[in-house]
């Protein structure tokens, strides 16, 4: 009996503590979600944090979406010419950087980039006091520092996912005519030809999720940064690790969602 | 003592971090206009309680009633408006490093929406004059200045919207002592001119007896003694007599493990 309940207990503790954290997390994104609704909104940090998150990740997303479409074109050039079937190349290349690795791409690239950074500040502001200076300076923390950045997160990476969704086509494109012998004119008439809005948009919107996500962990994990240098970079490593894991687990609910039928 | 609620009272308050009790059953009386000095050793707890009073940590039982209102029972919007009214000088400075140090003075100013962006500067410029400060300054960032100025810089951020209370988490450490006077002159000036509250915390004897009108020492999680701080060095308790000649031999013994 004894041995159930501890068994039982080593189960339940575990679970248990989930659950706050996932309780926990839930009130910090709801608290920092309605502060958009309310005012007064500081638009000069949201200004500063679309800056940081969309404009100055551009390099790195562009880069990593370029090499992605190379690599595609390649990778399903060697794979469909076994069954004569190049000519799906541009489709397979489209399709898979709007609905797939665009989105996930620029999230992951971002999450390393831009979570880490908000988690490091955020958690240096909560360790040296400064959050509970903005308090007593009339200045909502949460109004302050977490509501425009999830804001920012949620309209930057979709921006971010457009660039990299032509770009990963150009670089199909490139390597297509370049070197695997494609016309230029039929390449393209197959990348446009079997898109449909449906693509794109799915895409576009998990982009706004996953931006939501990398924001909102960055922000949670930073604030909830204990002791020094250590926590903060603890908080750090957090914010990456669980931003990266959310975005690739509601990649398949949100696929689940717009494509299964 | 006048009949009217302190400003301040504070009822049995209780703190713990973990198993370890910091406060332990602490009363405490601040009346309107008079400021009180809280002097104790080093890990007393003197810190978690201003930040008790403030609202940034949750004690565990006690009232805290601030013009006869107990802010425990109140809602956040009502505690932060409280906060809103307090100006606090943090015991290492907590300046906003991403913000030059004319932002960080006009700070409170700015989020109450009492000045514009246009005139912060020369307001900031005014009011780092009144610590000792150039108005240049203010063009640095938090991490281009020494430990005093960062303090001082504190104080003006502190002081800038004129709160009705003020609480200084030692104020003049790291000063030099001829800044430290000019800092507790300021102080003072603040509890005389614009009838502030103000309760500080202070290691420096001197200090505590030019800008208390109070003192009282925190011991073991409580206030184990409290009275005018023109008395301090004859108060005749033998906790404070150790504290403030500095005494290595006396009734309290030093927690040198944390
Ligand atoms: N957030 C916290 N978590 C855990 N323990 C804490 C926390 N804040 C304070 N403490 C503990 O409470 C005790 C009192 O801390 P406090 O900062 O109030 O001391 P203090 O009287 O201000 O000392 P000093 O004069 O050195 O500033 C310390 O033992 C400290 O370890
Ligand atoms: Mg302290």
């Amino acid at each position: 009996m004894n041995l159930l309940l501890g068994a039982l207990a080593a189960f339940g503790r575990p679970v248990l503590i989930l659950c706050r954290g996932t309780g926990r997390l839930a009130l910090f994104a709801f608290e920092g979600l309605s502060h958009l609704v309310r005012p007064p909104f500081h638009v000069r940090r949201f200004a500063a944090a679309l800056i940081e998150m969309a404009y100055f990740s551009l390099p790195v997303v562009a880069l990593t979406a370029i090499f992605t479409g190379m690599v595609l074109a390649l990778q399903s050039y060697t794979g469909f010419s076994r069954f004569a079937a190049q000519s799906a190349v541009a489709s397979v290349v489209v399709l898979s950087m709007t609905r797939e690795l665009g989105p996930v791409l620029a999230g992951l690239m971002v999450a390393g980039r831009v979570g880490a950074a908000t988690a490091a500040e955020i958690g240096t502001m909560r360790v040296t006091d400064q959050i509970d200076a903005l308090s007593t300076l009339s200045t909502d923390p949460m109004k302050y520092l977490v509501a425009p950045r999830l804001l920012a997160g949620i309209i930057a990476l979709p921006l971010l996912v457009v660039v990299a969704d032509i770009l990963g086509v150009l670089g199909g494109f490139i390597v297509s005519t370049a070197s695997l012998g494609f016309n230029a004119v039929t390449y393209l008439h197959n990348t446009f030809n079997y898109l449909e809005t449906m693509d794109v948009v799915s895409g576009l919107v998990k982009a706004a999720v996953f931006g939501f996500l990398i924001a909102l962990m960055g922000c949670y994990n930073g604030n909830a940064s204990r002791g020094g240098a250590q926590g903060v970079g603890a908080a750090t490593t957090a914010a990456v690790v669980s931003a990266s894991i959310l975005i690739l687990a509601f990649d398949y609910v949100l696929t689940q969602l717009f494509f299964a039928r | 003592m006048s009949a009217a609620a302190p400003k301040i009272r504070v009822r049995s308050l209780a703190k713990s971090f973990g198993e370890k009790r910091v406060l332990d059953g602490v009363d405490l009386d601040v009346p309107a206009g008079t400021s009180l000095v809280v002097i104790g050793g080093s890990g007393s707890g003197k810190s978690v309680l201003i930040k008790c009073i403030l609202g940034l940590i949750e004690p565990d039982a006690g009232t805290i009633e601030i013009d006869g209102e107990n802010v425990l029972a109140l809602g956040q919007e009502a505690r932060r408006a409280i906060a809103a009214r307090i100006g606090m000088l943090f015991q290492n400075s907590a300046l906003f490093d991403s913000l030059p140090v004319w932002e960080n003075v006009t700070f409170g100013l700015l989020a109450r929406r009492r000045i514009r962006r246009a005139e912060a500067r020369v307001k900031a410029g005014e009011i780092l004059g009144q610590v000792g400060l150039a108005a240049s300054a203010g063009e640095l960032f938090p991490a281009e200045l020494s430990g005093g100025m960062q303090k001082r810089v504190a104080l003006a951020r502190a002081i800038a919207a004129t709160p009705e209370m003020l609480f200084f988490d030692e104020p003049t450490t790291g000063l030099d002592p001829i800044m430290g006077a000019v800092i507790d002159g300021l102080i003072q000036d603040c509890v005389k001119r614009l009838g502030s509250t103000a309760v500080a915390i202070t290691h420096d004897m001197a200090s505590a007896r030019r800008i208390g009108d109070n003192a009282a020492m925190l011991y073991g999680g409580r206030i184990v003694w409290e009275g005018p701080a023109a008395s301090l060095l004859e108060s005749g308790n033998a906790l404070v007599d150790q504290f403030t000649h500095g005494r290595r031999e006396g009734p309290i013994r030093m927690e040198l493990r944390a």
